[in-house]
C-alpha cells in the first residue's frame, strides 16, 4: 500500500515539474494531458484508497517512509497517516482538483500562462495531499505553507494587474500570521511532548493534562489556541479572513479549487485531525465556536451588498468556513468534516460556473452588467441553480444534510455562548439564502443589461468548462443524501476523530435524533432553517426581481449600515492605520534614528571624526625637519637611559 | 701608554662633535650625512678601543661591516641629495619639510 499513497502524491508533483520546465517545449495540449493524467491518477487511487479504507474497513495505514532529519533523539520524518478522514479528504481534494484541471483549458485557452498555470495546480495538488496525509506536525507545516507558497503564486498569476500583486502580498502577509501561530502552537507541541508524530503526541497527551504554563494558562489549552490560530489564517476566519476577498484577483480556476475548496478547508481538516486534543479544553473549543460563528454571521452579511460575481461566492465561502468551525467548536468534527466534503462540492461549482459566466462575459465580473442569461446559457444555469440550492441548504440537496447537522448540533451543545451561536448560525441561513439568490436572480434572471456587442457573442461555453459543471453539479445534489448516515453516526469517521463524549454531548444527541436522511427531509418543514431559507429567497426575489428600485431606497435609508457593509466593516482600513502605517512609521524610526542617526553618525562618521579630532592634536609635533626628529629621538634616548640607569627595578648606578 | 678611558673620551667628543652639528646645522644636508659619518666614527672608535683592551677581536670585525654599511648608506644618501637637487633645486635642512604634519 506504501507505494499507492506515494504514487497519489508524487504524480501530480511529476506532472507539474514537467510541465513546470518543459511546458514551453512540449506545447500546450502536452502540458495540459501529463497535470491531468497526474492528478487522474490520483483521483482512481484516492477512490480505491476511500473503498480499501472507508467501505472496507482495513485498519489506518501509519508509517514513516523516510527520515527527513534526525536531532539528537528528535526523529522527523516523512510519513504517511492514511485513516477514513484522510480518505475521505482524498478523494474530495483529488476529485475538485481533476475538475478544476479540465476546467482550465477551456478557462484559461487564450492566457499567455497556460503551461505555467497547470504546472502550479498541479503543484497545489501534490503540496495538499501531503498536508492531508501526514503523520507528523513537520509534514503538515511543510504541506501548509506550501498550499500558501502556491496560493501567493496563483492570486499574483496576473502579475502585470496591480491589484493581483497587492493580493498576492496581502495573502501571504496574512497567512503569516496565522502561521506564526501555528509555528507556536507546533513548537509548544514539541516541547511538552518531545515528538512530532501525531499517534506519540496523541498517546502522551494525559501527561500534559493539568500542566500550566505562563502562570496559570493550561498547555492544553494555549496549544489548541495557537493552533487555530494558524487555522484561522489559512480557514480565513475573522479577523486574519481580509486575505480571501482579496484573492479573487486569481484566475477563476485556483479560486473554486484553492479559495473554497480545498486550501482554505486545511484549518478545518487540522482541528479535526487535532480532536483529541481539542477535546481537552474547553476554552479553546468555545474560541473556536465564537470565532466562528462571527465569521459566519458578518461575512455572509458582506455578500450581500457586493456586486463583483466573484466577491459574492468569495464572502459565501467565508460564512460557510464560519459554520464549519462553529461545528469544530461544539466538537461535531465528523459534521465539520461532512460540511466540508458537501462544500468543495457545491462551492467549486459556484466558482465554476461564476467563471463560466466571466468567460461568456468577456471577463466582465459586475453582476449589475448581466442579467437575464439563463436562455444563452442553459447548463451553466441549472448547474449554478443545483450549487445555489444546495449552498442554501434546500432540502434534498447536499448542503441541506451538513448545515442542518451543524445548526442542530449548536443547538445541542452545551457550551458557554452556544445559545448567541445558535441565532447566528440561524440567522446566517436566511442571510446565505438572501445573497445567493440575489445573485442568482440579477444574473440569470430579470431583464438584460448586458451590452450590445457583448450580448451578441453570448452564448453557453466549450465543453471543458461545462463537464465540470455537471459532475460537480451531481455530488452537489446528492452527495448529503448519500454520506450523511455513515459518515455522521454510522462510524466512517469515529476511529479518526476523538469525541469526549461525555463532556460534549452534541453528537450522541444528534444520533439519538436522527432518524434517517430520508426523514429529515419532511422534518425540515417545521424547522426555523427551512422556513428563514425561504425568508431569504422571498427577499431575494422581492430586492432582485419584483422592485428592483427598492434596493437603491433601502440602500438610501440605511446609509449608515451600507457603509458599514460597504467598508467590510473597516478591517482593511484598521488594517492599513494600523499594521500598515504602524509598520512604516516603526521602519522610517529604526531608518531615521537608528540607522542614519546612531549607527551612520554616531558609530561609523564619530569615530572618524574622532580619529581626526585626535591627529589634528598630534600634527603640530610633525614639523618635518630632520634634525627635530633627531634631537627628539636622543633626548628620549637619555630620558631612558637615565632611567635605566638610575630608577629602574635593578639600577645599574645609584646615585 | 693611551689608556682606555683616553679613546672614549676622544670618541664621545667625536660623537658630540656629530650630534650637535646635526642639530644646530640649518644650511646643508650633506653637513648632515658628514654628522652621521662622524657619530659611526665615534663608535667605531669605541669598539676598537674596547677590542683592543679586551683581547677581543669580534670588535675589529665589527668595524669592518660598520664601515662597509657607513659606505653603501653614504653612497645611497648622496644619490638621493642629488635627485633631490634635481627635484628642488636646493638642498637646504629648512626647505625639506614636506613630512610636516
Amino acid at each position: 500500500m506504501e507505494n499507492l499513497y506515494l504514487t497519489i502524491a508524487l504524480s501530480p508533483l511529476i506532472g507539474a515539474i514537467i510541465a513546470g520546465f518543459f511546458g514551453s517545449m512540449l506545447g500546450r495540449s502536452a502540458t495540459h494531458w501529463i497535470t491531468i493524467i497526474g492528478v487522474a491518477i490520483s483521483t482512481v487511487l484516492s477512490l480505491y484508497v476511500f473503498n480499501h479504507h472507508v467501505l472496507e474497513g482495513a485498519d489506518a495505514f501509519n508509517q514513516n517512509i523516510y527520515t527527513w532529519m534526525q536531532i539528537g533523539n528528535l526523529n522527523i520524518s516523512v510519513g504517511f497517516l492514511i485513516d477514513n478522514l484522510t480518505a475521505v479528504m482524498l478523494v474530495v481534494v483529488s476529485f475538485v482538483s481533476l475538475m478544476v484541471h479540465i476546467y482550465t483549458i477551456g478557462y484559461m485557452h487564450d492566457d499567455d500562462g497556460y503551461t505555467k498555470f497547470f504546472s502550479y495546480i498541479s503543484l497545489f495538488t501534490f503540496s495538499m495531499f501531503m498536508l492531508v496525509m501526514s503523520n507528523n506536525f513537520m509534514q503538515l507545516f511543510f504541506g501548509w505553507e506550501a498550499v500558501g507558497l502556491v496560493s501567493y503564486l496563483l492570486i499574483g498569476f496576473w502579475h502585470h494587474k496591480e491589484s493581483a500583486v497587492e493580493a498576492n502580498l496581502k495573502a501571504f502577509l496574512v497567512n503569516r500570521v496565522g502561521d506564526f501561530g501555528f509555528l507556536l502552537g507546533i513548537a509548544l507541541v514539541l516541547m511538552y511532548f518531545g515528538s512530532m508524530d501525531y499517534a506519540e503526541v496523541f498517546s502522551n497527551l494525559g501527561n500534559a493534562t493539568g500542566v500550566t504554563i505562563l502562570d496559570d494558562y493550561s498547555v492544553i489549552t494555549v496549544i489548541c489556541i495557537l493552533l487555530f490560530v494558524g487555522a484561522m489564517g489559512k480557514s480565513a476566519q475573522v479577523p486574519l479572513h481580509v486575505w480571501l476577498p482579496g484573492s479573487m484577483e486569481g484566475p477563476t480556476p485556483i479560486s473554486a479549487l484553492i479559495h473554497a475548496a480545498t486550501m482554505v478547508t486545511a484549518g478545518i481538516f487540522m482541528v479535526s485531525r487535532m480532536s483529541p486534543m481539542f477535546e481537552l479544553s474547553d476554552v479553546a473549543l468555545t474560541v473556536v465556536m465564537v470565532i466562528g460563528a462571527i465569521t459566519a454571521l458578518f461575512m455572509g452579511l458582506l455578500g450581500i451588498v457586493q456586486n463583483d460575481i466573484k466577491r459574492v461566492v468569495a464572502y459565501s465561502t467565508l460564512s460557510q468556513l464560519g459554520y464549519m468551525t462553529v461545528a469544530l467548536g461544539v466538537s461535531a468534527y465528523s459534521v465539520a468534516i461532512f460540511h466540508l466534503m458537501t462544500h468543495a462540492f457545491f462551492k467549486a461549482l459556484l466558482f465554476l460556473a461564476a467563471g463560466s459566466v466571466i468567460v461568456a462575459m468577456h471577463h466582465e465580473q459586475d453582476i449589475r452588467k448581466m442579467g437575464g442569461i439563463k436562455d444563452k446559457m442553459p447548463i451553466t444555469y441549472w448547474t449554478s441553480l443545483v450549487g445555489t440550492l444546495a449552498l442554501i441548504g434546500f432540502p434534498g440537496f447536499a448542503g441541506f444534510y451538513s448545515k442542518d447537522m451543524i445548526i442542530e448540533a449548536v443547538h445541542f451543545s452545551s457550551l458557554p455562548f452556544a445559545d448567541w451561536v445558535y441565532v447566528a448560525v440561524i440567522l446566517g441561513v436566511f442571510i446565505t439564502a438572501f445573497y445567493s439568490l440575489r445573485m442568482f436572480f440579477i444574473v440569470f434572471h430579470g431583464e438584460s443589461r448586458v451590452d450590445h456587442h457583448t450580448a451578441q457573442h453570448l452564448h453557453e461555453s466549450a465543453l471543458s468548462i461545462t463537464f465540470p459543471l455537471i459532475a460537480l453539479a451531481i455530488p452537489s445534489a446528492i452527495i448529503g443524501y448519500l454520506t450523511i448516515d455513515p459518515m455522521l453516526f454510522s462510524g466512517w469517521l469515529s476511529d479518526a476523530i476523538t469525541i469526549d463524549s461525555a463532556k460534549h454531548t452534541s453528537m450522541s444527541t444528534l444520533s439519538e435524533s436522527f432518524h434517517g436522511a430520508a426523514g429529515m427531509i419532511p422534518h425540515a418543514f417545521v424547522t426555523w432553517p427551512f422556513w428563514m431559507m425561504v425568508g431569504g429567497i422571498a427577499a431575494a426575489y422581492f430586492f432582485a426581481l419584483k422592485r428592483t428600485d427598492l434596493a437603491e431606497k433601502v440602500k438610501e435609508k440605511c446609509h449608515r449600515s451600507y457603509y458599514v457593509l460597504d467598508s467590510l466593516y473597516g478591517f482593511d482600513r484598521f488594517n492599513e492605520i494600523v499594521f500598515v502605517n504602524g509598520i512604516k512609521k516603526l521602519g522610517n524610526f529604526l531608518w531615521k534614528v537608528s540607522d542614519m542617526a546612531i549607527i551612520d553618525k554616531l558609530v561609523v562618521n564619530g569615530s572618524a571624526r574622532l580619529v581626526g579630532l585626535i591627529g589634528r592634536i598630534v600634527r603640530p609635533v610633525q614639523t618635518g625637519y630632520v634634525y627635530h626628529y633627531a634631537f627628539f629621538m636622543i633626548f628620549s634616548l637619555l630620558i631612558i637611559l637615565t632611567w635605566v640607569l638610575f630608577a629602574g627595578d635593578k639600577p645599574l648606578l645609584s646615585i | 701608554m693611551v689608556a682606555l678611558s683616553d679613546y672614549l673620551i676622544l670618541s664621545s667628543i667625536i660623537f658630540c662633535i656629530g650630534l650637535v652639528g646635526i642639530f644646530v646645522n640649518r644650511t646643508n644636508i650633506i653637513t648632515l650625512l658628514m654628522c652621521v659619518e662622524l657619530i659611526l666614527a665615534a663608535v667605531n672608535t669605541n669598539f676598537i678601543a674596547f677590542s683592543h683592551f679586551l683581547g677581543n677581536d669580534a670588535g675589529q670585525i665589527f668595524v669592518f661591516f660598520i664601515l662597509t654599511v657607513a659606505a653603501a648608506e653614504v653612497a645611497i644618501g648622496l644619490a638621493i641629495l642629488t635627485l633631490l637637487f634635481r627635484n628642488r633645486g636646493s638642498i637646504d635642512v629648512d626647505v625639506t619639510s614636506t613630512l610636516k604634519g
